[in-house]
């Protein structure tokens, strides 16, 4: 674990994202944001992570991350998305009265899709706005009845929710109507849901973690449950994330301080590796298999066949993993212990 | 009770008219509300009595005509470093150590315990260091004085910290032997006597050193500090620049290269060192005596200093700024295998003949000699007194008393001291808005009182946000404390119910296993229902789940919402078989059963005949129930609504009766 650079940064970092950087070029990012919470001034600071091959005044601390700047922000950063806009959209959550001083609700999810932009709360609302337009475009009152979680882009008209008991809810926005498409649950308890996130290239594998630290995984074809639910942490699954360009990947972090790697990619040789970056050529094996059938190894968990390596990359955990982001071989991490992680060799 | 060992300082409240006199306070868990109790009023104050009434903090605003009155209630913290923003690196990294030493206590045993309790030691004077490093660049950058000079005080006061430290280190965690223990009190002032290392820079970066004005200052703190190879290195120059005094260098540097000093390893035995020094001792006296560097004062000096003349040393005050340099020094050249016990007579000594009378023993002097006499609890003591926050004290504490090293001697209200001093360090991160969260971990370490510390704490934090309530839910759950999982989530399903959103509130209740309030909940429910006359929030009631089961009015509201969903769908006879369930089985509130029949009449008068015989006459007793449970009088003040309600029913019960008797007695139906 040389290669993870930790900083202590004096504000608990409640998300860290990575600025993915321009899509001609093939080079790691190099460049994150990091939000605080639980301050009475938060503030979202951009880091940079410089090149390996510079050597900065002091030798040894060359990868550290460099502030570049930072910006106050009024309450507690909950979530956070890269995207070139210009607008503040104040007061878009609040539960009874707009105008009451005190009715503010938390907005806790937002997901962009250039130039959408999608917010959830508290307040159990769903707003959609446009990058250049000043108010909402479209809301969607009362949509939940508890807290909504999070949210993600299933395609480009349709939304993921989660909420606090225990659903997950596609809501198609060429329609109308105020209502989800389809609802489906867990099975037992309805344990809140944190967060969720969809396979980058089956769109119809999506997981979710609960506050009961537990992975699901659901495949929203069929079926109204989820198609498997993995034991992971201890406490709630703060933020789940596929990787980007290797799928066989699966990033999850969590209050009870630890950060696990899902790791699905068979250790067989003949089988050729997706660990390239770029998605293409992976989609273009998957359909052109002729005597496999790709079942991505996600939906099949039959334990004797495919072996799914689990790797707890904190070695001594304290207190929570609130955040984590991955692109190309980068990870980034924030914890309540007010220390941001950077490990840019994740896959060596 | 026992006298208080400092006088209290003296703080004014700004804002206050402390002219007047009159305030009164109220403490709170970490910090104190004061307010003005003298108000102008027509013609005369009004006072309001001071009496501290435990947990009300009293609001004594005042309007009033004629003077002016403050009507502002002050609160008053004890800690403010807790709000120092360069400290806080200092807290987190130090939690993460203290964490780490707690849970790696039972693994370790004998050599490699005390190998690893060094290791946690320097863990943490590095952690001040990096902290000492921010601070200074800060300071380097304030541009406002007043931060300059705040910054440069708290410099010094970490510095002074480390320097604590790590001759707590070497004398207690260590315990450094005879023989090492003068390498390890070397390495110390080397450490930290820095104000000659300007002087140093200049003179070695210079092109000509041995012509340098401050050259044999130079030499004299090495020699001073026992850089033998760095002196030796400088002699030489001397020596090819100046070549009439070769023979005086040549001697006094193999004089210094034979000088035998106290190794790290077992590779000599103390009486061998002893009797090897007493040579070089004699041959150093012989030279001096001969009057070999009789020509060169710096150099007659110096072999004054090897000797370990006491005066030769003292006259290079300025160069050893402190007693303790002085200290070491002398053990050096006097007695290099000094033991451990032996330090105190030598540090009072060294203080005294160095301090000579003029300046009085500062703080830092008094901490450092407690040291050296290895009274322990007076160090701890002394270093609460003179520091405002208790982190340093806390830290220090926890780690010696993992040495083993205090005796459980209790205070007289309780706990030991490892415990008291973690136990206020923690309160004091409580107070603050963010860090309350690493104070949890330093409770939970607190064998006696640290749980019932915590449970009050934790119910103190203000919950703005769901995922907050979250984060300290969890801290309550993981140690079971239910009294304070209940409140939280009573408050937060009371906010959520306040605001409407029944869904969050139900997941709180299912959360705190809190039936009264799921039974709240339904009757919300309910009662929407009755007026709007359909459900909202299907989504979350259609998907109850087990959940339904934490209160009977909850299971109700799921099965009830089933029935009108099976319906809906037109199966009639299980909708029928639900319903009647619902009544027999006493699961349904008796407020509700009216609405229950009511919605039984379009199933009694369908074409097709669904209630059986039985099932009809169990919902005349249920109707007779009802009716029979009203008084006369209730009966009279029922209005037309009622009474055509319960004729209807009853004729429609009737009439199905009727045609399920027949059914049933035909030999199809049977």
């Amino acid at each position: 674990m040389e290669d993870v650079c930790a900083k202590f940064v004096s504000q608990k970092v409640s998300k860290a994202r990575w600025r993915p950087p321009p899509a001609a070029a093939l080079r790691p990012p190099d460049c994150f944001a990091t939000g605080s919470w639980d301050n009475e001034d938060n503030r979202i600071s951009i880091w940079s992570v410089g090149d390996l091959g510079s050597v900065g005044l002091n030798g040894e601390y060359q990868g550290e991350p460099q502030l570049l700047c930072d910006i106050r922000h009024n309450g507690d950063v909950m979530d956070m998305q890269t995207l070139s806009a210009n607008q503040r959209w104040e007061k878009a959550h609040y539960h009874v009265d707009r105008g009451a001083a005190c009715g503010g609700a938390a907005c806790t999810g937002v997901i962009c899709n250039n130039p959408e932009i999608v917010t959830v709360g508290e307040d159990g609302r769903i707003n959609f706005f446009r990058a250049d337009q000043k108010d909402a475009v479209r809301t969607i009152d009362n949509a939940d009845s508890s807290t909504l979680h999070a949210v993600t882009f299933l395609r480009t008209t349709e939304i993921l929710t989660v909420n606090s008991i225990g659903q997950l809810k596609i809501w198609d926005l060429r329609q109308q109507r105020n209502e989800p498409s389809q609802i489906f649950s867990l099975t037992g308890d309805r344990v809140p849901l944190h967060c969720v996130d969809r396979h980058p290239n089956q769109q119809h594998i999506v997981a979710t973690g609960g506050q009961d630290g537990v992975l699901s995984i659901w495949d929203i074809r069929q079926g109204t449950m989820p198609v498997s639910l993995l034991n992971a942490h201890e406490a709630e699954m703060w933020e789940v994330h596929f990787h980007p360009s290797n799928p066989d990947h699966l990033f999850t972090c969590s209050e009870d301080g630890s950060l696990w790697h899902w790791d699905t990619s068979t250790s067989v040789s003949e089988k050729p590796s997706f660990l390239h970056q770029g998605g293409k050529s992976s989609t273009f094996f998957a359909h052109n298999t002729i005597n496999q059938s790709v079942v991505s190894a996600w939906l099949s968990n039959d334990p004797t066949k495919d072996r799914m390596e689990i790797t707890n990359l904190i070695p001594n955990q304290t207190l929570s993993v609130n955040s984590l982001d991955v692109l190309g071989p980068c990870l980034v991490y924030g914890t309540d212990a007010e220390a941001i992680y950077v490990n840019r060799h994740l896959f060596a | 009770m026992e006298e208080p060992d400092a006088e209290p300082p003296l703080m004014v409240v700004p804002g206050v008219d402390s002219a007047a006199r009159q305030l009164c306070f109220e403490w709170g868990p970490a910090e104190m509300l004061v307010c003005e109790t003298l108000f102008g009023g027509r013609g005369g104050c009004r006072r309001a009595p001071p009496r501290a009434s435990p947990g009300k903090p009293r609001f004594l605003a005042g309007a009033g005509e004629g003077r002016p009155s403050s009507s502002s209630v002050f609160v008053v913290r004890k800690d403010q470093d807790v709000y120092v923003q360069t400290l806080r690196k200092l807290f987190n990294e130090s939690h993460g150590i203290f964490v780490g030493l707690q849970r790696s206590e039972e693994e370790l045993a004998g050599k490699s315990r005390k190998a690893h309790l060094v290791q946690v030691s320097k863990n943490y004077r590095s952690v001040i260091r990096a902290c000492m490093e921010d601070m200074h660049q800060a300071a380097v950058s304030a541009r406002d004085p007043a931060l300059h000079s705040q910054y440069s005080t708290q410099v010094s006061i970490l510095s002074a910290m480390e320097l604590i430290w790590n001759l707590c280190e070497i004398l207690f965690v260590e315990a450094a032997v005879a023989g090492p223990l003068l390498i390890r009190l070397l390495d110390w002032v080397r450490l930290h006597v820095c104000d000659v290392n300007n002087m140093v820079r200049e003179v070695l970066s210079s092109e000509n050193p041995s012509k340098h004005e401050l050259f044999w200052n130079v030499v004299d703190v090495f020699v001073l500090q026992g850089r033998m190879d760095e002196a030796r290195h400088l002699l030489s120059k001397e020596a090819s620049a100046n070549p009439a005094s070769l023979t005086m260098c040549r001697v006094l540097d193999d004089l210094m290269k034979k000088m035998p000093v106290p190794s790290l390893g077992n590779m000599q035995t103390l009486t061998e060192l002893e009797l090897k020094w007493q040579h070089w001792h004699e041959e150093c006296q012989r030279y001096l005596q001969d009057g070999t560097f009789a020509s060169n004062s710096h150099m007659e000096s110096i072999c004054k200093v090897l000797l370990g003349d006491e005066n030769a040393i003292l006259e290079k005050k300025e160069l050893l700024t402190t007693w303790y340099h002085f200290l070491v020094t002398r053990l050096l050249y006097c007695h290099p295998t000094v033991k451990p016990m032996e330090l105190r007579f030598y540090a009072q000594s060294s203080m005294d003949l160095f301090l000579g009378g003029e300046s009085s023993a500062e703080p830092l002097d008094i901490i450092l000699m407690a040291a050296f006499e290895f009274e322990i609890h007076q160090v701890i003591k002394e270093c609460s007194i003179a520091l405002s926050n208790w982190w340093f004290v806390a830290h220090l504490t926890d780690l010696l008393d993992h040495c083993k090293l205090l005796q459980s001697h209790n205070l007289y209200f309780g706990s030991n001291m490892r415990e008291f001093l973690l136990l206020e360090y923690a309160s004091g991160l409580f107070s603050h808005h963010s860090l309350w969260q690493l104070g949890v971990d330093y409770f939970d370490h607190c064998p006696e009182y640290g749980r019932v510390y915590l449970e009050l704490h934790i119910e103190r934090i203000p919950l703005n946000t769901e995922q907050k309530a979250l984060k300290v839910l969890r801290i309550c759950e993981q140690r079971q404390m239910h009294e304070q999982v209940r409140s939280i989530c009573k408050i937060m399903a009371m906010k959520a119910l306040r605001n409407n959103r029944l869904g969050s509130a139900l997941s709180w209740s299912i959360r705190a296993k809190d039936a009264a309030f799921a039974t709240l909940i339904s009757d919300r429910f309910l009662k929407d229902y009755c007026e709007k006359g359909c459900f909202s929030d299907l989504d979350l009631i259609d998907n109850l789940g087990p959940s339904m089961l934490l209160s009977d009015r909850l299971t109700f509201l799921g099965k009830y919402r089933e029935f009108h969903r099976l319906y809906g769908e037109k199966r009639f006879s299980e909708a029928a078989k639900l319903l009647l369930m619902l009544m027999t089985a006493h699961i349904a509130p008796c407020s509700f059963w009216m609405t229950l029949l009511t919605d039984a009449l379009p199933l009694l008068e369908q074409k097709e005949i669904i209630f059986s015989a039985e099932q009809t006459y169990e919902l005349m007793r249920c109707l007779e129930d009802l009716t029979a449970g009203k008084s006369d009088k209730q009966k009279l003040q029922d209005d037309d609504v009622e009474t055509m309600k319960v004729e209807m029913l009853r004729l429609a019960l009737a009439r199905n009766l009727a045609r399920v008797i027949v059914k049933e007695g035909t030999l199809e139906g049977s």
